[in-house]
């Protein structure tokens, strides 16, 4: 049985705007951190991922996240929070903006330097 | 160095085979992550933020550059081209590929290494004193016992599955460069009044969100009593340590709230009943082991070298490095040569793939092809003849290997941080490489002197920050990262933890607080005190007091 982590997000009350999740998880062949995208299909850069707008989208996403976990393509899924920084989807949280990019330290490296 | 016999190179082979067969059936499906999370941990296999992380062990520092030259193979072909040396005189890769393990094991069972407990909660690998063998003032050379421990402690059915990981340090000098006050166990190796050699045993030492100095249980413990009464150590803990909570279970806890005294009690109680038993080393054994750590074929040479003092009189460069990074040598005629894998503006402790070949032939050339990995992230030399410094460091300079900060505030201590690590609340790298840049000025460091700087990017201290002098953690403060500063800590004989200073910074405050508290020690130090020193004599009050009246 997958073990899931949630990120305890608050979803926005009222017109605070549209909430937006996706998931994110390693690939179980090379660790490469991956996105849920479209049509089952993961993603390798948070740009080409659709984000749930709902909660109810987002588990949707996340049960689906859980079956390719039990299907052996990825390890830990999980549901974070991102929104729309200047036209660019980036996760609020800096820990997964850190998956999503790539060292700081090393911007030769990782996504943010296509490899 | 240790070499292999026959049945650690086929322990060694069969276990890189087993895991790669382990790897097929997670690859193939029939492991779950969670069935298989055990299995990589037991041979050093993480998963952290960008991919699978990879540890591989350097007993206690040890490298040849046999082991350096596949280590940079394996980086080139299958990492980003680079490695990062551990304070555990480890090295990691931050960018493995699951499916390429089977074959990287098989890489490094060539060569005789392996990441097996270099994690989990087992004994992990042993660390010691980065000049053992060579350093004047050693009174004994450790590698010899950790050699015995590495062996006692490889696969020990009784403690694969202690409560929390274990780590064990070995110094034989008066100075303690192996941080062993720092350690669930650390031994002082040294000569009693009788001229007799044994250990002084620390128990109870560690980082962490609790931290711990260890306290010593025994005075002095015959040599060849080291595996037993560790065992009775390690028994007494693996019963008694708690598994209820994680961040509870480390023996530090156990001793602590057990009391050092109880906790003795029971250890002694405990070796009565083993230590006359097959753990007893006997003196053939300890000759067998002893063999591996002869010292190379020195040449007779006299103490000082006149090439030597020609090349120091005529290149300020090549001076300013000798002066920082050399240390002196038991045989006439060698020096102890420190490479500093901590350049201004660089991560702290990586090194890549083209300077470990670099290295691993400078080693071949100059120091009888073996080297050491250090618990501050860098390198030595430990038996270059003087007459080859200028040559060697000529060298060293060409693949950026020659900075000269040895124990100077840019050489620092500092861990992945969430640049890397899937633990971390905060980066730590950057800080790391911001402070080397403020005090980038050799005469500038100089003028400070003799300082330890350590710097972690979360509460578990990986970077050691209670123990330096300057210490500095990163946490998560309402997702921004807040820096808090310490002061007051040693990892040496004397031994002490930092206290928190007052209220963090963020990334370039914390930057500008270290210069504020060194400024304030500038002024105050009497000549010839180190950082530390002052700190110990005027205590907080006066770094607090212009650190937090500065106007914002």
């Amino acid at each position: 049985m997958a073990t899931v982590k949630k990120n305890p997000v608050k979803f926005p009350d009222g017109d605070a705007g549209p909430m937006q999740q996706v998931v994110i998880a390693n690939r179980l062949t090379d660790g490469v951190v991956v996105f849920l995208g479209r049509d089952r299909q993961w993603v390798t850069y948070l740009k080409d991922c659709p984000p749930a707008e709902t909660p109810e989208e987002a588990e949707t996403l996340l049960a689906m996240g859980v079956e390719a976990e039990n299907n052996q393509e990825i390890v830990g899924p999980e549901l974070i929070e991102v929104q729309d920084q200047n036209g660019t989807l980036a996760p609020i949280k800096m820990r997964e903006a850190m998956r999503a990019r790539g060292p700081s330290i090393r911007t030769d490296l990782g996504k943010q330097a296509g490899n | 160095m240790y070499k292999y016999d026959e049945f650690d190179a086929e322990f060694v082979n069969q276990r890189a085979l087993q895991f790669g067969r382990q790897v097929e059936s997670r690859l193939s499906g029939s492991l779950s992550e969670e069935q298989f999370r055990p299995l990589r941990l037991m041979n050093g296999l993480y998963l952290q933020l960008h991919a699978y992380m990879l540890r591989i062990n350097v007993p206690y520092g040890c490298l040849n550059s046999v082991q350096m030259r596949k280590l940079a193979h394996i980086a080139r072909v299958y990492d980003k081209d680079y490695g990062h040396l551990t304070t555990r005189q480890n090295m990691q890769f931050n960018w493995i590929k699951l499916a390429d393990m089977p074959e990287i094991l098989l890489e490094l069972a060539s060569v005789e290494m392996h990441g097996i407990q270099s994690s989990g909660n087992c004994i992990r690998n042993i660390t010691a004193d980065e000049y053992a063998g060579v350093a004047a003032e050693e009174i004994e050379d450790p590698r010899v016992y950790c050699e015995l421990l590495r062996q006692w402690s490889s696969l020990h059915p009784e403690f694969s599955f202690l409560p929390r990981k274990f780590k064990i340090s070995v110094t034989g000098s008066e100075k303690d460069r192996a941080a062993v006050k720092a350690h669930d166990i650390g031994l002082r190796l040294y000569r009693n009044e009788n001229g007799e050699e044994g250990f002084e045993v620390f128990v109870g030492g560690g980082l962490g969100r609790t931290p711990f100095i260890g306290k010593s249980i025994r005075a002095f413990l015959p040599t060849r009593h080291v595996l037993s009464y560790c065992e009775a150590i390690l028994r007494v803990y693996n019963q008694l340590g708690r598994r209820d909570n994680k961040y509870k279970a480390r023996i530090k806890i156990l001793v602590h709230e057990m009391g050092a005294e109880a906790f003795t009690e029971l250890v002694e109680k405990e070796w009565a009943q083993i230590s006359a038993g097959a753990l007893e080393v006997p003196e053939a054994e300890l000759e067998r082991v002893r063999a591996f750590f002869v010292p190379p074929a020195y040449e007779r040479l006299p103490e000082e070298s006149p090439e030597l003092e020609a090349q120091l009189g005529s290149d300020a460069a090549f001076a300013t490095w000798a002066r920082q990074q050399l240390a002196a040598h038991k045989q006439p005629g060698y020096a102890i040569v420190n490479i500093s894998c901590s350049p201004v503006g660089k991560p702290p402790g990586d090194i890549s793939s083209a300077q470990m070949d670099v290295v691993a032939n400078l080693a071949d050339t100059y120091n009888f092809g073996e080297m050491r990995v250090t618990h501050n992230q860098n390198l030595v030399f430990t038996d270059v003849r003087k007459s080859d410094l200028f040559a060697l460091w000529q060298e060293l300079v060409r693949v950026g290997l020659a900075t000269s900060n040895h124990g100077l505030i840019s050489d620092t201590i500092c861990c992945p941080g969430l640049d890397y690590c899937a633990l971390a609340t905060a980066r730590s790298i950057p800080v790391a490489e911001k402070l080397s840049q403020r005090f980038a000025d050799q005469d500038k460091q100089k003028e400070i002197g003799e300082i330890y700087l350590n710097m972690s990017g979360c509460i578990n201290a990986c970077g050691h920050h209670h123990v330096g002098n300057i210490g500095i953690v990163g946490v998560d403060k309402k997702n921004s990262e807040l820096y808090q500063l310490m002061l007051g800590g040693s990892a040496e004989e004397d031994a002490s933890l930092g206290k928190i200073l007052g209220p963090g910074f963020d990334e370039d405050g914390i930057v500008d607080a270290v210069e504020n508290v060194i400024d304030t020690y500038l002024e105050l130090r009497d000549e010839s005190e180190r950082f530390i020193d002052t700190y110990r004599r005027v205590g907080p009050d006066p770094f607090k007091e212009r650190l937090y009246s500065a106007p914002a």
